[in-house]
């Protein structure tokens, strides 16, 4: 029950929260919990700031800034009970003859781990020492140590911090890689006009892709990160799937289809590429191509079809939205088009992104729509196999667009609850809401694969 | 001397004479007819024949065989020039009067208004194709997340059709949503707009290879409140003629 009361908990337990876990058992929301990569035990880590090895005059500034990013990452992380820095004892620890583990071991931070470190600037090279220990081990503490040594500036700074968590978050938590070198692809109206961006997960880094001039939607980075598939409106006009070469740093030739294609979709192996099509019937379907844009082959035939994601678990499966039947719901077919099952019921159900480990949807749905109770559209989780359903965003305004971290704990999405539309992140127990965009409308967030 | 007294004398002259040419022949023969007087021509034209008021043309003219010559009622030599600037439009005559009789001859020197400094009469008013177009092919209107015609547009593009058969339009159509909903699919709900009037405009004669689709989605919507007028005007199809 405790679980259960932790999921059901947003910025605000509203009405519907209440209903949700009225009809959802415990049991399933604790079954979502551990899809979700939570378990149930969360490592209490305590992370005192790290300490400045010497007086050099870039030590300090770059010091405040790993020290903030190492927290907010191991914060953002999901799977730690982060000790609260009021607790710690006044001695703070800068390499491990420094470490009194009983005093963080004992309450009031009764901390189960310690990360800990120096970090100094020498000859324009940053240089950082850092470990992770068991504090309720004394035979055997040290869990990590790892020094990093990098150019001196605020990005290796910050790049250094986001390595060190990893490995932190690589060794307690279930051995799934942490996600803080991880990119999200977003559309932005900043140059005044849509354009693909590229940002770090925590926000940080912000910078424009594309340059068509035009509109470009719907960016979904390749599963090794060296291409960009994104929908772009041609001069003609027409929408065509086009591809930006991470790599060369420039767009690079895919073929042109007959009609109009959009909102792409990689295989988690890169070898096939699925997207929306009318180049058939004039009406949009989901078709299936190699990677490099040939063969393609016609999946759905329905009116109305767009928005494809592939299973990432087994790339046997495709969820994607048609509005066949009226509003636009969810369903799965097996990736040849066969098998077809819906899978909501009701409302304006879109967007759907299929969890890494394969076993939950999350989509974008206006849950009660009807003639004049046309409600505000949320974030929601499906747990696949047994259809259950809980809500992840509470907080008003259009939620739409989610997208998984690689790690499966973080859900990025596109809300318009500021009066525009943001990217946020959310870990996906509904707590650590976070605004990751400011400047101009951005939407459409896509999470890279690692 | 009287005057029929002289011409006895020159007729007894004429018969002297002639009986002297002929070698005072005793054989009398009758004397030959008088030759038959040469035909009267004349001929008349102007150059150029086309001027602009204020402008002159010159006319010539020549005659044979005519004793008297008038251009107009004006007596003038059998054959010569003259510079005119008639003011409007205006037909000449020659005359050329002559032993074997009178013959005539024209010439016509249209006048054209003035070109610039004239203001032009009363102008006719001339629609272009882009504003036929825009008067006969006008923009439908669609429910809520629907992609059905609307009778009202059923009956429009009907007409539509004929016009741009007529015509031989090429004509683009661009579906457009309301700004609700996902971008995504608001890509395809503006397909099925699109292509619902495509259906439409092809069941009444319109060929396909003269239509193009193309949905907008949301992406381009001519109203930007957030209210239920504004979303009405967005969840459009509208016709572009392509040139």
């Amino acid at each position: 029950m405790v679980n259960a009361k932790r999921l059901g908990k947003g910025r605000t337990l509203g009405f519907i929260t209440l209903m949700l876990c009225g009809f959802l058992s415990a049991a399933a929301q604790d079954r979502i919990r551990i899809e979700l990569n939570m378990g149930q035990e969360r490592p209490r880590l305590a992370a005192p700031d790290f300490k400045a090895a010497n007086g050099d005059p870039q030590t300090a500034p770059l010091n405040t800034v790993f020290n903030q990013v190492l927290w907010s990452d191991l914060d953002n992380a999901g799977i730690f009970d982060m000790v609260a820095k009021s607790f710690y004892p006044s001695q703070m620890p800068g390499q491990p003859a420094e470490l009194n583990a009983k005093a963080w071991g004992d309450p009031p931070p009764n901390a189960g781990v310690i990360t800990f470190g120096n970090l100094g600037v020498t000859s324009g090279k940053v240089d950082v020492q850092g470990w992770l220990y068991d504090v309720k081990n004394p035979g055997a503490p040290q869990i990590l140590g790892k020094q990093y040594k990098e150019d001196a500036t605020p990005d290796n700074a910050r790049l250094i911090a986001h390595r060190f968590a990893d490995e932190i978050i690589a060794r307690l938590g279930s051995g799934i890689p942490g996600i803080a070198e991880s990119q999200i692809y977003f559309v932005s109206t900043r140059s005044g006009n849509k354009e693909i961006w590229q940002m770090d997960y925590d926000g940080a880094n912000q910078k424009q892709i594309t340059k068509l001039g035009t509109i470009a939607l719907s960016p979904r980075i390749s599963p090794d990160g060296s291409r960009l598939a994104f929908s772009g409106l041609t001069k003609e006009p027409s929408w065509q799937i086009m591809m930006y070469s991470m790599d060369l740093g420039r767009t690079v030739a895919f073929p042109r289809q007959g009609g109009d294609n959009f909102s792409p979709a990689w295989a988690s192996d890169g070898t096939k590429i699925a997207f929306s099509s009318t180049m058939h019937s004039g009406l949009s379907e989901i078709v299936i191509a190699d990677a490099n844009g040939a063969g393609t082959r016609r999946l759905s035939t329905g009116k109305g079809d767009v928005s494809p994601v592939f299973n990432p678990k087994t790339n046997g499966q495709i969820a994607w939205v048609s509005g066949r039947t009226g509003l636009p719901q969810i369903y799965v077919m097996d990736a040849d088009g066969s098998n077809v099952q819906r899978m909501t019921d009701q409302g304006y159900a879109v967007s759907p992104a299929w969890s890494p480990n394969g076993l939950l949807l999350a989509f974008a749905w206006v849950r009660n729509y009807g003639p004049g109770v046309l409600g505000g559209s949320d974030i929601y989780l499906m747990d696949i196999a047994s259809r259950q359903i809980i809500q992840l965003t509470h907080d008003g305004g259009r939620n739409d667009f989610p997208s998984w971290s690689p790690d499966g704990r973080h859900i990025v999405f596109q809300s318009n609850r500021t009066g525009n539309e943001q990217i946020w992140s959310v870990l996906a127990d509904g707590t650590h809401l976070q605004q990751l965009t400011r400047q101009g409308r951005n939407s459409q967030p896509n999470w890279s694969f690692k | 001397m009287n005057k029929s007294t002289s011409n006895r004398i020159v007729v007894l002259g004429v018969l002297a004479l002639l009986m002297v040419a002929s070698g005072c022949k005793k054989k009398e023969t009758a004397p030959p007819p008088p030759p038959p007087p040469k035909p009267v021509t004349a001929t008349l034209s102007a150059n150029p024949t086309s001027i602009e008021a204020g402008q002159s043309s010159t006319l010539t003219w020549s005659t044979e065989n005519a004793t008297d010559v008038a251009l107009d009622g004006n007596k003038v030599d059998p054959s010569g020039s003259q510079t005119v600037s008639p003011t409007q439009t205006t037909t000449y005559h020659l005359t050329a009067k002559g032993a074997a009789g009178t013959q005539e001859a024209t010439a016509q020197v249209s006048v054209q208004p003035k070109a610039t400094p004239t203001p032009t009469p009363v102008p006719t008013p001339t629609v272009t194709d882009d504003q036929l177009f825009a008067q006969m092919v006008k923009d439908i209107f669609f429910d809520y997340d629907k992609s059905d015609l609307r009778p009202e547009s059923q009956q429009a593009l009907a007409q539509a059709a004929q016009i741009i058969k007529q015509k031989g339009w090429r004509v683009q159509i661009e579906g457009n949503c309301d700004e609700r909903g996902s971008t995504e699919y608001n890509l395809a709900l503006g397909e099925r707009r699109a292509n619902a009037a495509k259906q439409a405009l092809q069941q009444n004669g319109v060929s396909a290879d003269a239509l193009k689709t193309i949905s907008y989605g949301k992406e381009k919507p001519q109203c930007t409140e957030s209210n239920e007028d504004c979303w009405q005007k967005n969840r459009r199809d509208h016709f572009s003629l392509l040139h």
